[in-house]
């Protein structure tokens, strides 16, 4: 794939929920609006993460809030194209690439919509190589790239530039100014050059998102197992097969924590699973035994159609089959764990490795 | 007394019911106009079990005519789309997602218009009336006869359309308003597709409602007639007039809610075997349980209450083949030409059923030489099939109770494997029009609460008297009202707990003395 056109925004959209880990949000709307910036404005070049030069100017783009704000606020491609404006205007660079700055349903397509809108490339590689809650999160963070300057727009044409200490700070502001922007906000950040985006980003997100996509489409259309396919390709292992039978929320520190409690079917009967969960899902426990956590990844899929399931949208009564993924191998240095291991987000847990 | 009818694609069917006890039932084919069908069916009742239409205390409906009409692009208005929203929202603009084949036979137009609010109340921006003015000068002008408005976070705060409403009303007096704070939930293109499908099915509405209530009257009957809905509550006529879009998904509802009460388990699985397709649902406290994704309608992504149904393509006109596979395709309507026992050609699981004893319909010596185990493989594959469904649509370990109802459910076995005994009551095949003769009257809340520390009991409690209202407004007898569904959900990334919730209340209907 070295562009992006509308065809395969379905598949992108798939395989981004799936690597969003529960959260990241329903990508309905962002293929929407991919969908009409791609029609508007013609297909989006993707540059491998390789062949970016060493004095491109990458920006990344996201999306900061509430998925439930945006499915009713929608965005606007303005808006998402002022965010990277904005920031580029602040640092008197012109830009040359639009990057993701974590895998999920709404943020791997928002670059998209701004490079469509920007008329520039998009790379091919993520801050994450899935999604997390907090800005601070993303593996350039590891490299000392700074969050800041950053930009924040939202669609009323307010736009503010944050300069912070450090990139915690850049979260806790930021987080502050979107929701008095109405918690649907574009944020534009981690600006860097091609030789830091090489050596910070995940290399081939886009792709590998429409991969997973394509796969579980052809294994659903040839009535094969969607989620075998999915597992196989992220060298994952399935976790359980259950139904959903107890979803627990609340609001700690403006994010949505919770737990979801299935109940084991075929292999699994006669066990219990529980996911934690912050947006994204953090850890999964099988009958009190912790058996996977973040940093890797944790993701829900249907059980039957192998679609992923956010946590927003876990309901009584689903049956999934819950995967675990490695992340990322620098998620798992020190450093990695320090920023979103299971300790920060206040288990009092060793993270559990997949491929250990 | 109250009369059910259930007015199907294919079969209107009708009882006459003292209290919960079925006096009388009949079936009767649908015909094109609806209304000389439900003539035909309550002379029927009549015939059966003479009564005295004064004695008769409420007529409850459930029909399929307004789904179809969408489905089949028939009779839709010319329709405008107004949004408040901007400056949010211009991107992605009204039936962005639709069939262009449906865009097109609503004449659909649309308008963007300042306006909105935020998800904790504060405007997005000021209402623009003097943009309102323009575009309903321009509505006039290209023919608009039906207006759907719809405002971001309206279910929070719904001041601009009703605003909005006023002055394209002023402008354009005769122009049916749908709003969509009243229809959809939070979700605004799913909330606004919903909105603009009722808005384009008015005018059919009013024109089916007044058949309708012409046929009732005209039996001579005086009482109040009501529709149901998709969750298996009531609407008077002149809410049906409003917003035909409840009635989408009643067909489904009334054959689940018939079979908790002929069963008398309001907790259980519900199969209706039709014609064509068996539509499986759970009951959970006598209602259907409802779709948690949003539902597709004839290409549209909407977001209004639809129960949530699973189907397979096995009924009574299902083809048999060889081996052995029963449906999906079906003779449909043509069962009576087709099907062996009727001297037809067509393998049916009608055929299978007669050959299996289970059933006495047209000449089952026609089906006698029938080799005995392709009609065990068949039923086999039946019982299996909607075995498979079933296990599909339950959500615990918990035994399910299995209700067979439909004309086709002599096809089920007695038992089902996993799921244990099917419980077939009397009056099955008319399950539809008791589910409509015995439906309730709901009200329901949908909001965003900002709940400040140590107020949540309060707040949940106040979203719970709201929905209690509301159903009491609607016409439920205030002593039987009851909260049957409640759904808490924390939005995320806000401070301050801001949390959408969702509650149900039914209660019966408070009929007239």
């Amino acid at each position: 794939m070295r562009e992006i056109t509308e065809h395969d925004l379905d598949d992108i959209a798939r395989g981004a929920a799936i690597l969003g880990t529960g959260g990241g949000g329903d990508p309905y709307i962002g293929r929407l609006l991919a969908l009409s910036a791609v029609r508007e404005h013609g297909p989006v070049p993707l540059v491998p993460l390789a062949e970016v030069g060493d004095d491109a100017v990458v920006l990344p783009v996201a999306m900061m809030g509430a998925p439930t704000v945006m499915v009713e606020k929608l965005p606007s491609a303005e808006q998402v194209g002022l965010a990277a404006r904005t920031l580029a205007g602040y640092l008197g660079k012109e830009l040359t690439h639009i990057a993701c700055a974590e895998a999920g349903g709404v943020n791997s397509l928002i670059p998209v919509v701004a490079a469509a809108q920007l008329g520039l490339p998009l790379v091919d590689a993520d801050g994450m190589g899935r999604a997390f809650p907090e800005l601070q999160m993303v593996l350039p963070t590891l490299y000392g790239i700074r969050a800041t300057p950053m930009s924040i727009a939202d669609e009323k044409g307010n736009r503010g530039v944050l300069d912070t200490v450090d990139n915690r700070w850049a979260e806790r502001l930021a987080r502050s100014a979107t929701i008095d922007m109405g918690c649907s906000a574009m944020i534009s950040n981690y600006a860097m050059s091609g030789g830091q985006a090489r050596e910070s980003l995940v290399p081939g997100t886009l792709s590998l998102c429409a991969e997973l996509g394509a796969l579980v489409r052809a294994a659903r259309a040839a009535h094969e197992d969607p989620v075998a396919r999915v597992v196989s390709r992220l060298r994952g292992r399935r976790l359980f097969s259950g139904k959903v039978v107890d979803v627990a929320r609340r609001t700690v520190t403006g994010f949505a924590r919770g737990e979801a409690k299935l109940t084991g079917m075929d292999g699994d009967s006669g066990s219990e699973l529980v996911l934690r969960f912050q947006n994204e899902h953090l850890v999964a426990e099988r009958d009190g035994v912790v058996q996977a956590s973040v940093p890797d990844l944790i993701c829900t899929l249907e059980r039957e159609s192998g679609e992923a399931v956010t946590t927003e949208g876990l309901r009584y009564g689903q049956r999934v089959t819950v995967i675990a993924a490695p992340a990322d191998p620098r998620w798992h240095t020190p450093e990695g764990i320090a920023l979103a291991g299971p300790r920060y987000f206040g288990y009092d847990i060793d993270p559990i490795g997949v491929a250990g | 007394m109250r009369i059910g009818i259930d007015v199907g694609g294919t079969n209107t069917d009708a009882v006459l019911l003292d209290g919960r006890q079925v006096l009388a039932s009949v079936k009767t084919s649908t015909t094109a106009d609806v209304t000389s069908g439900i003539v035909a069916a309550i002379d029927g009742l009549q015939r059966q079990r003479a009564f005295d239409p004064a004695a008769v205390r409420a007529v409850m409906i459930g029909t399929t005519h307004f789904i179809n009409a969408l489905v089949e692009a028939h009779r839709l208005a010319p329709t405008a789309a107004v949004r408040l929203s901007l400056p949010a929202g211009a991107s992605l603009p009204p039936m962005v997602d639709w069939p262009q084949r449906l865009v097109d036979a609503v004449s659909g137009r649309s308008y963007l218009v300042h306006g909105g609010h935020e998800f904790d109340g504060r405007h997005i921006a000021e209402l623009d009336e003097s943009e309102l003015r323009k575009a309903a000068d321009d509505m006039g002008a290209a023919g608009v006869r039906s207006v759907a408005i719809t405002s971001v976070f309206s279910p929070v705060n719904a001041e601009f359309e009703a605003r909005a409403a006023e002055i394209i009303a002023a402008q354009l007096p005769d122009v049916a308003i749908s709003l969509s704070h009243e229809i959809g939930r939070i979700g605004l293109l799913e909330r606004e597709n919903a909105t603009v499908i009722n808005a384009a099915l008015r005018e059919l509405a009013a024109h089916i409602v007044d058949g309708l209530s012409a046929s009732v009257t005209g039996a001579g009957i005086t009482a109040p007639l009501y529709l149901s809905q998709n969750d298996g509550t009531l609407m008077d006529v002149d809410f049906a007039r409003r917003y035909p879009v409840a009635t989408f998904a009643s067909g489904p509802t009334n054959s689940m809610r018939g079979a908790a009460v002929l069963s008398g388990l309001d907790t259980c699985a519900v199969v209706d075997v039709g014609g064509t397709t068996s539509d499986v649902g759970v009951l959970r406290q006598g209602f259907p349980r409802e779709a948690t994704t949003d539902v597709s309608v004839a290409g549209i992504r909407t977001n209004f209450r639809m129960p949530d149904v699973l189907s397979i393509g096995i009924g009574g006109g299902s083809r048999v083949r060889g081996n052995v596979t029963v449906g999906p395709d079906s003779v449909g309507y043509e069962l009576t030409s087709k099907a062996l026992v009727f001297g037809g050609d067509t393998l049916t699981a009608t055929d299978i059923a007669v050959a299996a004893g289970r059933a006495e319909i047209g000449d089952p010596a026609l089906v006698a030489q029938l080799d005995r185990s392709l009609v065990r493989a068949a039923l086999d594959r039946i019982a299996a099939d909607v075995s498979d469904v079933v296990e599909r649509m339950r959500t615990s370990a918990e035994p399910l109770p299995v209700v067979a109802v439909g004309g086709g459910s002599v096809l089920l076995p007695d038992e089902l494997a996993g799921c244990g005994e099917v419980h077939r009551p009397e009056n099955y095949a008319v399950a539809n029009a008791i589910g409509a003769a015995i439906a309730q009257i709901g009200g329901e809340v949908d909001r965003v609460y900002v709940i400040e520390p140590g107020r949540r009991e309060a707040v949940v409690d106040e979203a719970k008297q709201e929905a209690v209202d509301r159903a009491v407004a609607a016409g439920a007898s205030p002593a039987s009202v009851g909260i049957v569904d409640f759904d808490e959900v924390p939005i995320p990334y806000l401070p301050g707990n801001a949390t959408r919730i969702r509650v149900k209340a039914v209660g019966d209907l408070q009929l007239g003395a």
